[in-house]
């Protein structure tokens, strides 16, 4: 299947760089303003996440809840969430948007409307935090016939079993959760110990892509950058939320602060 | 959808851990899968092993005090003029809830597991109060997630966890009840798992946290059925256990030795809390048909928007005030082994009048719900009838809101 996310890995590569990955809260801090700073951003990041918010998330650190809950607030809805994704891939220059987050909002949409609106908006790839394998074996081979890359997580808690079995049943792109936290979690382990064990998950099928997420900021990206991508998150909400506070414009904040981590990688 | 006969209503869901098909299961980061499945692995093997059930009926026995007493209402019962009804008193429990069952198991695996550490949910205050008892008794350090509304509303129960060693982590995110210290406290899990055991405090959670907790709740049956025979020299024709349904570990664990029996005979009344009278919340998922979602790791039938935003609930009572409900709950729903009903704030606060008046028994708010129903139905019954309402907590926490709504003589 041809799939946009690839071509993103494929350019960077070429450029001798990791793959920058950014993941804002669609929403956030309203439905206009999330698709500003997507189009903002689009300069400098390659492959764009863009959270549903959700208001029991159990995955999430303090940064990214707060977005989210400012997006429910504001009354983001999942057709919202689709009209900002099919106005921002209209634009010319758009990149791949990967939509990220809890699986009941699949479930309450109904997995093939979803997968429908999703390929109809141009939606690349989803990320379903909390609809692990073997639980989302049969929404991946749904996502597969929309062209749609379902994106698995592997955790340093994850078996070697399991992980050869997850990264069998994965399309071209998995997603590494760096360290045991929550979504913007302090680094608590090594570099160095982080990209071991990416190398041992990469070498089970050199052929996809991993990423590597959670903890990631302008401080820690660039001794990740062997990785072929890499997912910076709670920071860029955290900018938001900063941006609001000082009443400071967000979007210029937002793409300064990305335009500086890919600048850390080149 | 079937309930099965002659096994384990714990034992029923299938091999992804649904019950029925679809309650239940594990709707949980990759990162939990590890943790969960070695919880599973341990707790798959104790369940069969005699000395660490000989263990748990010997903390049980000695520490939690049991049997806890099953008494007649009298007074109550003649006020009514219906059917008999009947109270197992739970709250006699160590602690003064059913809650010290679960928590007693959990710090036992835990112990069994070499985690040091215990976190764990409440609202009530309850589940963290007895947590709190059991990780001091055996040495394990003991962390409480509780939503800052409940912390507000149920000191009594703050102070004791306090007393104990623990630390209270109060949550300020969303509603600030129930609904919030879970997500927080699995939260916590996730970035912790490697040294901290999880105790979900009802029967919620991802499956193997729903299947501990009904084990461990099920000691409450387990005495009944004793106490019945003893009492009428066998199970009596016509029984009706009723019973509060928050999460669902109390009433659970009150119906489970009684599963088998024909509902004719032995019939489950769940009573969940229908929030203010004039106000369109509550947390009765099953009365109102709320729609099957996810929650805190498990399909249920959960309070939720047309989008799948979980809703806020309200009650008066912190330990029900829960949108979701218990995947074992939902599935004795569907396969109408049980029935389920919800009670006003005001029919509550109505049946703590009554019960106090007539009865030396306290029943805290949670119960009340169930006392409400049960006083109502018994009515209409005749005196063969046997009512049994399981009295699951004392309204010891509850002393601040029942000052303010019913005045200081009700205290």
């Amino acid at each position: 299947m041809f799939n946009p996310i690839d071509l993103a890995f494929q350019k960077a590569k070429k450029e001798n760089r990791p793959a920058l990955l950014t993941y804002t809260v669609a929403g956030d801090s309203s439905k206009n303003q999330s698709l500003i700073i997507l189009n903002a951003i689009s300069k400098y990041a390659d492959i764009l996440e863009l959270g549903v918010p959700h208001n029991t998330p159990v995955a999430d650190g303090s940064q990214i809840q707060t977005s989210a809950y400012r997006a429910i607030k504001n009354g983001i809805k999942m057709e919202d969430i689709f009209w900002i994704v099919k106005k921002y891939t209209k634009n010319r220059n758009s990149k791949p948007i990967i939509l990220m987050g809890y699986y009941n909002m699949i479930f309450q949409y109904g997995e093939r409307k979803f997968l429908e609106k999703c390929k109809k908006v141009g939606v690349s790839g989803l990320i379903v935090v909390d609809l692990p394998w073997p639980e989302n074996k049969s929404f991946t081979k749904k996502c597969k016939k929309k062209s749609i890359y379902l994106i698995q997580l592997l955790s340093p808690t994850t078996s070697k079993e399991r992980l050869n079995k997850i990264i069998k049943d994965s399309h071209a792109m998995n997603y590494f959760i760096s360290m045991l936290s929550t979504t913007g979690g302090k680094l608590k382990v090594s570099p160095r110990k982080i990209m071991s064990n990416y190398l041992k998950i990469k070498k089970i099928n050199p052929k996809k892509n991993v990423v590597i997420g959670f903890g990631i900021t302008e401080k820690s990206i660039k001794s990740l950058k062997k990785a072929d991508g890499l997912v910076v998150g709670s920071a860029i909400c955290k900018e938001i939320s900063v941006s609001i506070q000082k009443s400071q414009n967000p979007v210029t904040n937002v793409a300064n602060l990305v335009k500086k981590l890919k600048n850390k990688i080149l | 959808m079937k309930l099965k006969k002659g096994i384990q209503v714990i034992d029923q869901g299938n091999r992804l851990g649904f019950w029925g098909g679809k309650f239940g299961g594990n709707f949980v980061p990759e990162t939990l899968k590890k943790p969960i499945e070695d919880l599973e692995i341990l707790f798959n093997k104790l369940k069969k092993d005699k000395r660490f059930i000989a263990e748990r009926d010997r903390y049980f026995k000695n520490w939690v005090g049991t049997p806890t007493r099953f008494i007649k209402l009298e007074n109550l019962t003649k006020h009514i003029g219906g059917a008999q009804i009947w109270s197992k008193v739970v709250s006699d429990a160590n602690g003064g809830a059913h809650k010290i069952y679960n928590a007693t198991v959990h710090c036992l695996l835990a112990k069994r597991s070499g985690k040091k550490i215990i976190c764990g949910d409440t609202g009530a205050g309850y589940a963290g109060k007895m947590l709190s008892m059991a990780a001091k008794k055996f040495g394990l350090k003991c962390k409480i997630f509780m939503g800052a509304k409940d912390i507000e509303r149920q000191q009594p129960n703050v102070k004791a966890i306090k007393k104990n060693g623990a630390e209270v982590i109060p949550v300020y995110s969303g509603s600030q009840t129930l609904v919030d210290a879970v997500s927080e406290c699995m939260r916590f899990w996730v970035a912790n798992c490697d040294t901290t055991a999880m105790c979900v405090g009802s029967t919620v959670g991802p499956a193997v946290f729903v299947r501990i907790c009904g084990w461990s709740t099920s000691q409450i049956s387990r005495e009944l059925k004793v106490q019945l025979i003893d009492e009428f020299g066998s199970i009596p024709k016509k029984l009706k256990l009723y019973n509060c349904v928050g999460g669902g570990s109390s009433s659970f664990g009150f119906w489970n030795e009684f599963m088998d029996y024909d509902k004719k005979q032995c019939e489950f009344i769940g009573v969940e809390a229908g929030g203010p009278a004039k106000s369109k919340r509550h947390a009765a998922p099953l009365t109102y048909g709320s729609k099957i979602g996810i929650l805190h790791g498990a399909a249920q039938y959960v309070n939720q928007n047309s989008e799948g935003q979980i809703e806020e609930t309200e009650s008066i009572s912190a330990g029900l005030d829960y949108p979701g409900i218990s995947p074992l709950h939902c599935f004795l729903k569907d396969t109408k082994r049980a029935r389920y009903t919800a009670a006003s704030d005001e029919e509550a606060l109505n049946a703590y009048k009554l019960v106090t008046k007539y009865e030396k028994l306290r029943p805290s708010l949670e119960p009340c719900h169930a006392f409400f129903i049960a006083i109502k139905e018994a009515k209409k019954m005749n005196k063969n009838t046997i009512v049994v309402v399981n009295s699951c907590g004392d309204a010891y926490k509850d002393k601040k809101i029942l000052v303010k709504r019913l005045g200081k003589k009700y205290v």
